[in-house]
């Protein structure tokens, strides 16, 4: 069977070991995480994990993802495919600057691939290359094959959902509506 | 050989350095103690005065713990308390948790286990995973190195936290003695609402020591956790509408509605409907044993009738249960024909092993009298009697001979039945793991909510004894009935010591067949009889308990067992009564493991 790539979206409380409560789950069900990047969200206090892994299916998902919301600290987890996203990575590239010299000129890899130089000195040069996956590795690829490449590194996927709003942001509306109908009611009594 | 001795000499200046600092706290002068009190009515308290206070904020009065170096400020603490807080002292630090367990189990309370750091920890370990898998409130505190320590493998530093943090519901780290309030209020809200579970809080020792202002406020709200899903109107309906149309309806009685105390709730649903059920183990004495509707105990070792039934209803019903393959059997040939609707309080359960039809998420006692509302009275005799010649067969080739043998040697499910009967069904019955343990769940007749203690999920032996003295400082006014094997009993056999120094009025039946029995049933039926490491050479248990000043008697003849029960019973204090059972008995009905639930060993008794 085919295994779908999915991105698992996480929000939880900025606290120690959340990460660790995170990984075990998968290890558990036998995921593999393909790529993973965290970051503090809009709201403070409040972390974002962007995870990425195969499955067989949405089922495979759907209880990953209730075993992660269940967790005390994870405030939302949910799951999307590619189709739901707009997602993005970041490559680096260090080529050395002899090579890239002898190389002779490089416009055409710069306009080809949308390289944006980060760096020049007498030892290296610094590519940077964001896009998907496949993007960022047909230019490792060029590069290897012609200037060759002297140090590669990709960043985890990061993601937004197409649709309008957050997910979050009606969660957490919702359950500032249900503390204060508590603190009503503990007035009342 | 040089590396180790500097080790050995770093350890011995360390816990030298350890108490002077102790040493120096109580060699208090007058001008400190005169400053103590000022701080006092400032509420300036140090760490382990907070602990204890916010433990009695929560409504604790009685603990379960071992003292050790990260822990002695705690039980320094404790000494100023013993009037409102009661520690028990155990043997073994499992001891501790499995007495907590046992405890919040009878009395629906979290139970609080209190242990030093390292070894303690890691003792505590097994209990700890019981309490995950068996969904009891637990919180257990234990003590931990000087933040500044931490992560440098100093003396009796273990990462508590990271080994917790998979087999708890909540696992935190306090370092500074600010956070202890807190961290103590959040444990208890988590342990005990939603779907209860474990909660382990591990405290440095200078947050212990250390001091700060002291108020306390009881968590009712985190944002981040959502312990009771609201009801959802249409879903209700829905199920109402399936059980309304079904001609075979079978509900499936699971330890959610003991822990949702929906006990009653439950009843009026389950009357209203004239719906049959039947109990998965922990389950078993949310509802009277002998209710009309009863059909008895589900899985691998329960009846005949409901196993079979479950692959014949039309609407199954299942609340507060998590279908445990002990209970479906093989999946793939499970409950298909029915329609199921799903109760429970734990989304992350809904779809996890039986696909629902119907999904009723939230809390047993708000959901079912919504349902209950929407139900038609019915009564469905038919069904019902077709219940009945699966339970004669099981009688007759199975209950007859193990509850009134004709001689022979005594059997374990005679001597339940017996016990049960002197009791009326009135009694705490805690089991220790393996053959006795589904003996007593099989013969052993509930009254009353809250009555069996057994170690379900993580089927740990050694829980038994232990889990009984708990269950005694849940429900003193009760009789606890600990039922254990020759194995489990040796496990955790040591809490006799606990037994002797606290007095604890537990009478423990020990069903002696001096084997491991349910490996050796298996080795029997699956294993060519080939008896690999499951014979044991015992000790002489009476005499054990003796040494201990348990009062025990040992039981080899039919004719003495009533008057051994008798006098266990009236005995004033812990008993030891121990049945000499026969070595090779069975426990029947049997479902092979991964087989379907349909395909019934019943053994070649007639
Ligand atoms: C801690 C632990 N170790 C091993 C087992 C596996 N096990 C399950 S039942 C059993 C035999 C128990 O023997 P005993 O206590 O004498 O009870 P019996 O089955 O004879 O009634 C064993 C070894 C277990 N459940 N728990
Ligand atoms: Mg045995």
């Amino acid at each position: 069977m085919s295994k779908t790539l999915y991105t698992i979206t996480v929000f939880s409380e900025n606290r120690v070991g959340v990460l660790n409560q995170i990984t075990t789950i998968f290890t558990r069900r036998q995921l593999n995480i393909e790529t993973l990047s965290v970051s503090p969200s809009t709201i403070e206090g409040i972390h974002k994990f962007t995870i990425t892994t195969f499955a067989d299916d949405e089922v495979v998902m759907k209880k990953l993802v209730r075993l992660i919301d269940k967790r005390v600290d994870i405030l939302k987890a949910y799951y999307n495919t590619d189709e739901d996203l707009v997602h993005q990575e970041l490559a680096l590239y260090k080529l050395s600057t002899e090579k890239v010299l002898e190389h002779g000129s490089i416009e055409y890899l710069v306009r080809k691939y949308n390289v944006r130089i980060l760096e020049i000195s007498k030892d290296c040069v610094v590519f940077l290359k964001a896009g998907h996956f496949a993007e960022t590795q047909a230019l490792f690829e060029e590069l290897a094959n012609t200037i060759g490449v002297l140090q590669f590194v990709r960043s985890g996927r990061i993601a937004i959902t197409k649709s309008k709003v957050e997910r979050l942001s009606d969660m957490l509306a919702k359950r500032e509506e249900q503390k204060r109908a508590l603190e009503q009611e503990k007035v009342m009594e | 050989m040089i590396v180790k001795e500097n080790q050995v000499q770093s350890v011995v200046a360390l816990s030298a350095s350890m108490e002077v600092a102790v040493r120096g706290e109580n060699r208090m002068g007058e001008e400190a103690n005169a400053r103590k009190e000022i701080e006092a009515r400032e509420e300036i308290l140090s760490g382990s005065e907070i602990i204890v206070r916010a433990l009695m904020a929560e409504g604790v009065d009685t603990l379960f713990g071992y003292p050790g170096g990260a822990v002695i400020p705690i039980f320094d603490a404790l000494y100023d308390h013993k009037e409102r807080m009661r520690h028990i002292l155990v043997r073994h630090e499992q001891g501790a948790v499995h007495a907590a367990q046992g405890y919040a189990r009878v009395s629906g309370k979290v139970g609080v286990a209190l242990v030093t750091s390292g070894p303690g920890a890691t003792n505590a370990i097994t209990g700890i995973a019981d309490a995950m898998m068996d969904s009891t409130p637990l919180v257990v505190i234990s003590g931990q190195v000087t933040s500044n320590l931490l992560g440098s493998d100093a003396f009796q530093e273990a990462d508590v936290i990271g080994v917790t943090q998979p087999i708890t519901k909540w696992a935190h780290q306090v370092r500074r003695v600010e956070e202890i309030a807190w961290a103590i209020s959040k444990a208890f809200y988590i342990a005990s609402s939603g779907r209860p579970g474990p909660v382990v809080i591990d405290i440095a020792k200078d947050a212990q020591v250390n001091s700060c202002t002291y108020s306390y406020e009881r968590t009712t709200f985190l944002r981040s956790y959502q312990p009771v899903p609201e009801p959802e109107e249409d879903r209700i309906k829905q199920a109402a509408e399936l059980i309304n149309r079904a001609k075979k309806p079978l509900a499936l009685v699971g330890q959610g509605v003991t822990l949702g105390n929906a006990e009653h709730e439950l009843q009026a649903f389950l009357e209203k409907g004239g719906i049959p059920f039947a109990s998965t183990t922990l389950g078993l004495s949310a509802m009277p044993s002998g209710h009309p509707l009863n059909r008895g105990m589900l899985g691998m070792h329960g009846n005949v009738a409901p196993n079979i039934k479950s692959n014949e209803c039309d609407v199954l019903i299942a609340i507060g249960m998590r279908f445990d393959d002990r209970v479906t059997g093989n999946l793939d040939t499970y409950a298909k024909q029915a329609k199921v609707i799903h109760f429970d309080i734990d989304l992350s359960e809904m779809d996890k092993n039986v696909m629902t039809t119907v999904k009723v998420v939230g809390d047993a006692k708000q959901t079912l009298p919504l349902v209950t509302d929407y139900l038609e009275e019915r009564t469905h005799p038919e069904w019902l009697a077709e219940f009945e010649p699966l339970h004669e067969k099981e009688y007759d080739r199975v209950i007859r001979s193990e509850l009134y043998p004709e001689g022979g040697a005594i059997k374990m499910g005679e001597v339940v039945n017996k016990v049960s009967e002197a009791t009326r069904g009135k009694a705490i019955c805690v089991t220790d793991v393996g053959q006795h343990q589904m003996m007593s769940a099989r013969y052993f007749k509930f009254t009353r909510h809250r009555s069996l203690v057994t170690s379900g999920g993580l089927g740990t032996m050694g829980f038994g004894l232990p889990a009984g003295i708990g269950a005694k400082y849940g429900a003193p006014d009760r009789t606890v009935c600990i039922f254990v094997g020759d194995g489990g009993l040796q496990m955790t056999m040591h809490e006799f010591g606990t037994i002797m120094e606290h007095a604890v009025d537990v009478k423990i039946i020990l069903l002696n067949n001096s084997y491991l029995g349910m490996v050796r049933q298996w080795q029997e039926l699956f294993f060519e009889e080939r008896y690999s490491s499951t014979r044991m050479k015992n000790p002489d248990f009476v005499k054990v308990a003796d040494a201990y000043g348990i009062k025990g008697r040992k039981v080899t003849r039919r004719e003495e067992l009533d008057g051994a029960i008798r006098e266990m019973l009236g005995h004033d204090g812990a008993y030891l009564l121990e049945v000499v059972v026969e070595t090779k008995g069975m426990v029947y009905p049997m479902v092979p493991a991964g087989e379907s639930i349909t395909n019934i060993l019943l053994g070649n008794s007639q």
